[in-house]
């Protein structure tokens, strides 16, 4: 998997691009959802696709999800190697079934004789001023589940080529795009820099170590750089893969630090943050300076959008994290 | 013959080809007769002695699980004929999507009736492979195998496995359903996908009238096979005790399917003549009196009687028919018996395809707790 420049590109059409070389590759990968043929999606992620792989390639889906869901696994079974997409986050639950009870479990109950290589793309995350419904990180619900894989990007690079490995895993992959960094621009390096599920080290640093993935990527590394101004050296790390966690990177970082947090948009309550917590404490207990903590969103159902900047984390509720820990 | 409940006899529009005393019924539609009529004595024999051994195989299975062998068994007693009528409509190269409740069909694909019993007993999930006979894995999630199996049909289309003229080429699915399910969603779905992609499927439902204790009345305020006109397509009514009219009915479906004329839906008019699983007590929500009149619709006895005065079959087939069944059971049961059980690091197998640290480490941590015991293997 490789492409021989660097080019610019917004996430969005990174992943774009990504499925189109994934499709190229492979006859058997077809993308299915609402809207993703003549209209490329709402967030136009499929754009000019169907135009060039056809109408059994590109399917626009009657508008239900259980439907779409449970028809990839017909297709799955038959060969295909289906990516979904669910148009928003929130609408993902009437596929909810078909993907626990059927897709996460089809391998293990078959005695492997089936796989499912089944991707479901998901735009998540708020931000963006949106209605009910439409801004909602509800990745731990599949992180929980065995026999998924969950992976997030938070860039075009990433975007690009995580999509292309992700459709190339044999096991299903619940891929989360974080939809208001859809506009985001970067460089998409020639070939993927690591493997899917392998963490990355976006800053190095010593004092703390910061975990977020997604669209909290951007604010961390943004309150990365305040913390800086006031003599604090953060490492930030892109988990990019949920489940399975990379806790070689997370445990090496935070024995190093002696300091962590896990942000993301998320309910704290049970979610990445709470697992993560649970496990440095498990694994690095003598090296900790302080509590492990979480910023996140509060244990509320998404709040109105104007008043959702006071739900989500932000730079100044990371740095209140940070001072807390480093008055221990 | 009465009935209290609405649509107990099947009504007018229900296909049949031999009533219930075992007389063939000429006033059927032509098409049907004629499907039936391409049938070999040797054919309906076989038919015969389909619906005897799945029976025998079936009551074995009951019998296992009062003894303590099996943990739950879901009887297909009075349903042979819906099963085994559809079952022997498929070719090789179709694809059948059961509910928990197909062994009929799954003996017709050739699967190793054993392989039915080991989730029962909790040995597996299922585990045979699906793409060995072509029949998928028992789905106990109601409802959602019809999904699977019109994704599956869509990817027959994609292959181009539709309307080339090639019988061994073209290719049908079926996906199997009970009455319960069609109030699911996902059965609706599966006929709005399979509708407005002009699928090769043929939906198989088996109206039995219960949904555990629930009757008709509280799945449906239509009769079931109205609903695929609905979705745009044919639905019809088969006397589902009726192994002709099942095998000529889901022939012509299944032909149409093949040929790119798209889904049909089939009602396969039955009834369960024993409980929903073995954890279940019928007595509680239906008369013995309704059960006693379905006595009388037998679908084994009404072949019988039929071959019989046809002079298609005679006592000695009969005879040799009945002592394979029990020699069927005897095998069945030594095989359930000697099903061992799974090591319990079986549980970390096979939950994934490429490397998983977690699955890695918990098997690690198992196997070692295990070892800590003394005298452990």
């Amino acid at each position: 998997m490789s492409e021989t420049k660097a080019v610019t590109s917004t996430l969005a059409k990174g992943i774009t691009t990504g499925l189109r070389a994934a499709m190229d590759r492979d006859p058997k990968v077809l993308l299915m959802g609402e809207d993703i043929g003549k209209l490329g999606g709402v967030f136009r992620v499929t754009e000019g696709l169907q135009k060039d792989f056809g109408e059994d390639r590109v399917i626009d889906t009657p508008l239900a999800e259980a439907g779409i869901m449970g028809t990839a696994v017909g297709l799955a079974l038959r060969g295909y190697r289906p990516v979904v997409e669910i148009q928003f986050d929130g609408f993902v639950y009437p596929a909810f079934d078909h993907i626990v009870s059927t897709i996460a479990k089809m391998r293990a109950r078959s005695l492997g004789h089936v796989e499912l290589p089944i991707v479901v793309r998901i735009p998540f995350g708020g931000g963006i001023g949106a209605v009910e419904h439409h801004s909602e990180s509800n990745e731990a619900y599949f992180a929980h589940t065995a026999g998924l894989r969950v992976v997030c990007c938070s860039n075009p690079h990433d975007a690009h080529w995580m999509i292309q490995q992700a459709i190339e895993c044999r096991d299903p992959v619940i891929f989360y795009e974080p939809k208001r960094r859809y506009w985001d621009k970067g460089e998409i390096g020639p070939a993927p820099t690591r493997g899917l599920f392998e963490a990355a080290v976006v800053r190095p640093g010593t004092d703390v170590t910061v975990l977020a993935y997604g669209p909290m990527i951007r604010t961390t590394l943004q309150a990365a750089q305040a913390a800086d101004e006031e003599g604090i050296s953060i490492e930030v790390i892109d988990l990019r893969s949920l489940s399975p966690l990379d806790t070689d990177v997370i445990f090496e970082s935070v024995r190093r630090t002696g300091r962590c947090i896990v942000v993301h948009e998320a309910s704290t309550f049970l979610g990445i943050g709470a697992e993560i917590a649970a496990q440095v404490q498990e694994q690095c207990f003598y090296s900790l300076e302080a509590p492990v903590l979480r910023v996140g969103g509060y244990n509320v159902p998404y709040p109105q959008s104007r008043i959702e900047e006071e739900f989500l984390p932000d730079l100044d509720r990371v740095l209140d994290a940070v001072d807390r820990l480093m008055a221990h | 013959m009465s009935d209290a409940r609405p649509w107990a006899d099947g009504g007018p529009d229900m296909i049949q080809l031999l009533t219930p005393e075992g007389e063939f019924v000429d006033t059927a539609p032509q098409h049907y007769r004629d499907i039936a009529a391409r049938l070999t004595d040797e054919d309906l024999r076989g038919f015969y002695r389909d619906l005897v051994l799945i029976r025998r195989f079936d009551a074995e299975a009951t019998a296992l699980q009062r003894q303590g062998e099996l943990g739950l068994w879901a009887s297909l007693l009075g349903q042979e004929a819906a099963q085994v009528g559809s079952g022997r409509a498929l070719r090789p190269q179709d694809f059948a999507f059961p509910t928990y409740r197909e062994h009929g069909v799954a003996w017709c694909r050739g699967v190793d009736p054993v392989n039915l019993m080991g989730m029962f007993r909790g040995v597996n999930h299922g585990g045979w492979d699906p793409h060995d006979k072509n029949f998928h894995l028992y789905t106990i999630i109601i409802g959602a195998q019809t999904l699977h199996a019109t994704g599956y049909a869509m990817g027959v289309q994609r292959d181009g496995d539709v309307g080339t003229g090639d019988p061994d080429r073209d290719t049908a699915v079926i996906a199997y359903f009970g009455d319960g399910a069609t109030s699911q969603g996902d059965v609706s779905e599966s006929l709005v996908f399979a509708g407005v992609n002009n699928s090769p499927i043929v939906f198989f439902c088996q109206n039995n009238q219960f949904a555990i204790s629930e009757p008709n009345e509280k799945q449906t305020r239509a009769p079931l096979y109205h609903r695929a006109r609905g979705f745009g397509f044919p639905g019809w009514r088969v006397d589902g005790n009726d192994v002709l009219a099942v095998y000529a009915v889901t022939t012509a479906a299944l032909d149409a399917a093949r040929a790119g004329e798209g889904p049909t839906f089939i009602e396969a008019f039955t009834y369960r003549m024993g409980a929903h699983t073995t954890s279940d007590d019928p007595t509680k929500y239906r008369l013995s009196a309704e059960v006693e009149r379905w006595k009388l619709r037998d679908p084994i006895e009404r072949l019988k009687a039929w071959l019989a005065h046809e002079g298609k079959a005679d006592r000695a087939f009969f005879d040799q028919v009945a002592q394979e069944a029990d020699a069927l059971a005897a095998d069945v049961r030594a095989r359930c018996l000697a099903l061992p059980d799974p090591d319990g690091t079986a549980m970390f197998e096979y939950v994934y395809g490429e490397d998983h640290p977690v699955m890695t480490a918990e098997r690690e941590a198992f196997t070692a707790y295990q070892e800590s015991f003394e005298g452990a293997h």
